[in-house]
């Protein structure tokens, strides 16, 4: 297509978080319906989830008033945005093949052409398993945001926040201001490594990580107990958490609790960018297969990609990546507005910015999974298929020769349940990893297949689409 | 120091597999190579149907034979593949398909294969919730099902244990006749010689045919497959339409597995078959006709493979017709996880001199005149390109 034929079709967006609700506001702008698809009720995504009307009365407690007016302020410019586009909301795309995404809307099956293709899909839990991190109570960190903002609850009463990541501090700082009154910090990076990163992080944002600080100082202040460099045993319990065992400086130690947060940071979601032709490349910083992109977004010949599945960049980061997107997209279809290469250059500049930060911050928080192979053998790595580290490191010894994730996929069943490897993905190259003595970029990634999500198999479509 | 076995085979596929299992057990040395892992292709990606009723008249023979070797896999191989004789009923939907089924059906008693017609009243008690559309059936009690996912390495870890070598990450780019043997070159130029060499490279093998004056029209795809959600298992045979649009069978895990025709030509490259998303959606709508209480279930992927296609549906089983010491056995042509076992016999034999089982003419790489008959199912069971 020239960009003549082109400027005639629908730009589709799949995604209405960050990257993708900017990413409308400028082609908006710039006068385009564009198609927002997201299969969550409500717009906002993940991490800058809406909270529920539940609880909405709450938000200057949970974000401080400032923060929930500024919320409220960026919320109504995305509905205003969100007015002015071919908006969505609870359309899961399962697919993408020849021109068109497949989508699962209100019980119906049914597919859509599309023009150019901005995939902004996010980001779920990274999940570094351990042994009893699937006894009901535990929770991925996302998870237990999910709970507090979409349903108005806490995971339970006593709650410990586990894993490495930035997200640790903020979900628990969240859960305090809820009310939450019994809740403690387990962090596997050492504090010395932390403070080594610090002066990167400083370097791209200095703000980010002054917030981040006065959220362990608030924490600190309500007697919260904050470990780092600790490491993390075992998740006990019968029926149900009870307690999680762990060691640091002083000893192995056991703290009670009736709910876990397990937080190992971000993986992107790019199933549907592979699907839709984008080629994926390894990111040995971050330890993930990104979608290979130019500078713009632009991962194909119709194909963009933007936010936290394009290449890790938080919220603010994502907006920016979204918003260069939607300029790459215009000027594809010769609807670029004026200035358009300066805006372009400037945008890259704080894109740039905002994934450096990351890759700084990834100092502070390692989430590596080396120590996995470490783990007992009935440690679960695959929960849909039950399959356990065990389970793998037998086939890793009976198979010699090369071979990367799919292929022990194929032999094992890791990988091939109802998440499609979503979660357990991280960890079987990792195990991969430490038993085959290879490099994570040697060990591959699952291959996508659609559909990326469960679809049932009497969903009526259109006849003959 | 170069090694020289007697026999290299090219392709760690079932095919390949069991012939140089045959092979090392009569005593000769063989190594398999592969360029990428063994049974990751057509033999690892395919339904695990052990089927024998419907197969053409011809093939009888050799499906019977391999059919005797599932039966025994665990003991000669020496570990399981989830074998299981689980039985496998055809069923029609339309009178076309009702002839076809009685012709099946005459075909496969004639061939030695026990088949019974089936009513209503026995569909309905061999598969719960059976569409009661759904009226006519055959039965066929000693058809069965394996793992394709474990078949492949079990017999290629019996292979090794028999003294046979294997090279993974072997990509053959040349092979060429030198003196009384063989030198075979891989990609990243290493070398080994032999006296005899098997072509069993699947999909890929024609070219190797070619350069041995050998063309054959062989073409790759894959029939889409899909699997759903664990659910009580309730469904022991392999239900099958004969008009091709449904093949489903569960697991006692619980998932059921199912295909569908028409086949999609694998791409340009030859290295892929994808799984269109209309056709996910004509997949799962066939299911619910046949199986109507299945539609709540979710199905949770898709895959297919890459497998080679000739224009009778029929394999490729024999010695090389210019080259003395070159063997031929690919183009599975859809059926050949089934027949694999007999593969590797009537191969072996060839090899070795010995009395081939069963007659392998219609199997001959020289059978590709202009009066070579299609299969029917050529023009019916494959996407219109
Ligand atoms: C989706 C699907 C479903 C199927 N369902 C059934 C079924 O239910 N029942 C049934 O009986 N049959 C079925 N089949 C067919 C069956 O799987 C095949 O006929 C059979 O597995 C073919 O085995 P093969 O060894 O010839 O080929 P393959 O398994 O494809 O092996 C060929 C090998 O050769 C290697 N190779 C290729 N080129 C080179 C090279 N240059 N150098 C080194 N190595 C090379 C490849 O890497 C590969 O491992 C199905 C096929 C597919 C794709």
């Amino acid at each position: 297509m020239n960009a003549g034929e082109l400027a005639d079709t629908v730009p589709v967006i799949v995604g209405a978080g960050p990257a993708g609700l900017a990413a409308a506001g400028t082609l908006v702008r710039a006068g385009l319906r564009p198609v927002v698809l997201d299969e969550a009720e409500r717009p906002g995504g993940q991490g800058t989830r809406r909270l529920t009307p539940l609880i909405a009365d709450r938000s200057p407690r949970l974000f401080g008033s400032n923060g929930a007016s500024k919320i409220a302020q960026r919320e109504a410019v995305e509905d205003d945005v969100l007015l002015r586009c071919d908006y969505r909301p609870g359309s899961m795309v399962w697919g993408v093949f020849g021109g068109k995404v497949e989508l699962l809307q209100d019980g119906h099956v049914s597919s859509m052409a599309h023009g150019p293709l901005l995939l902004a899909t996010g980001a779920i839990d990274r999940i570094l398993p351990l042994p009893g991190w699937t006894l009901p109570g535990v929770y991925a960190l996302g998870g237990a945001q999910v709970a507090l903002k979409r349903h108005g609850c806490l995971i339970g009463q006593r709650t410990v926040f586990a894993g490495s990541s930035p997200l640790l501090y903020l979900a628990a700082a969240q859960y305090l201001r809820m009310g939450a009154k019994d809740i403690v910090v387990l962090d596997t990076t050492p504090l010395n490594e932390k403070i080594r990163a610090a002066p990167g992080m400083a370097r791209y944002s200095l703000s980010t990580l002054l917030r981040g600080l006065s959220l362990m100082a608030e924490l600190r202040r309500a007697g919260v107990r904050m470990l780092t460099g600790v490491r993390l045993d075992r998740i006990v319990g019968d029926e149900r958490v009870e307690a999680i065992q762990f060691r640091s400086r002083r000893g192995p130690e056991t703290i009670n609790c009736d709910s876990v947060a397990l937080g190992h940071g971000l993986r992107p979601e790019t199933q549907l960018a592979e699907l839709a032709g984008a080629k994926l490349e390894y990111d040995p910083v971050l330890r993930h297969w990104f979608p290979q992109a130019d500078a713009e977004g632009r991962a194909g010949p119709l194909l963009w990609v933007a936010g936290d599945s394009a290449r890790t960049a938080g919220a603010d980061g994502a907006a920016v990546a979204g918003k260069l997107a939607a300029l790459s997209i215009l000027k594809c279809i010769g609807k670029a507005p004026a200035g358009v290469d300066g805006q372009i250059s400037r945008l890259q500049r704080r894109l740039h910015g905002w994934r450096a930060f990351q890759r700084a911050m990834s100092g502070a928080f390692k989430a590596h999974g080396e120590g996995i192979t470490d783990l007992p053998d009935d440690t679960l790595l695959c929960r849909c298929e039950r399959i356990s580290l065990g389970d793998v490191r037998d086939v890793v010894a009976r198979l010699a020769g090369p071979m990367e994730v799919n292929r022990l996929k194929a032999v094992t069943r890791c990988g091939m349940g109802r998440c499609q490897g979503r979660y357990c993905a991280t960890a079987l190259a990792e195990t991969l990893s430490g038993l085959a003595g290879k490099s994570m970029k040697d060990c591959g990634y699952l291959h996508a297949q659609a559909p990326v999500r469960p679809v049932p198999i009497g969903t009526p479509g259109e006849e003959g689409a | 120091m170069t090694r020289k076995p007697d026999v290299i085979v090219i392709g760690a596929g079932l095919f390949g597999a069991f012939t140089a299992w045959h092979l090392a057990r009569a005593g000769l040395s063989a190594t398999i190579v592969d360029r990428g892992w063994l049974g990751a292709q057509s033999s690892g990606a395919n339904f695990g149907n052990l089927r024998l009723q419907g197969r053409m008249p011809a093939q009888y023979a050799l499906s019977l034979l391999a059919q005797e070797f599932w039966e025994d896999f665990e003991a000669q191989i020496g570990e399981g593949c989830e074998y299981d004789r689980t039985g496998h009923i055809y069923f029609a939907s339309s009178e076309d398909g009702r002839k076809t089924l009685l012709k099946y059906l005459a075909a496969s008693n004639e061939n030695g294969l026990v088949v019974e017609a089936l009513g209503p009243e026995d569909l309905a008690r061999l598969v719960p919730g059976i569409s009661p559309a759904i009226k006519t059936g055959s039965y066929s009690d000693r058809c069965a099902t394996a793992n394709p996912r474990l078949a492949t390495p079990a017999v290629c870890r019996s292979f090794l244990r028999a003294g046979g070598t294997l090279e993974q990450g072997w990509h053959v780019s040349d092979v060429r006749r030198e003196g009384d043997g063989f030198v075979v070159t891989s990609q990243d130029g290493r070398t080994m010689s032999s006296a005899v060499v098997v072509n069993a490279a699947g999909n890929w093998a024609g070219a190797f045919a070619e350069s041995f004056g050998e063309a054959v029209p062989m073409f790759g795809a894959g029939p889409p497959q899909f699997v759903t959600e664990p659910l009580p298992y309730i469904l022991r045979p392999v239900l099958q339409a004969v008009e091709g649009d449904v093949i489903v069978r569960q697991i006692p895990r619980g998932n059921f597995i199912f295909a569908g025709y028409p086949r999609t030509r694998s791409n340009a490259d030859g290295e892929h078959t994808f799984v269109p998303p209309q056709k996910i959606r004509a997949g799962m709508a066939a299911l619910c006709r046949a199986m109507p209480g299945i539609a709540g279930a979710d199905i949770i992927r898709s895959w297919s493979g890459v497998e080679g296609y000739l224009p009778d549906m029929l394999p490729v089983i024999d010695r090389s017709r210019t080259t003395q010491g070159l063997f031929h056995a690919f183009g599975g042509s859809g059926g050949g996880f089934q027949i694999a076992p007999a593969v590797g016999i009537a191969l072996s034999a060839l090899i070795t001199g010995s009395e081939p089982l069963c007659d392998l003419t219609p199997y001959r790489i020289d059978r590709f005149g202009s009066d070579l008959v299609a299969s029917e199912k050529i023009g019916k069971e494959f996407d219109r390109d």
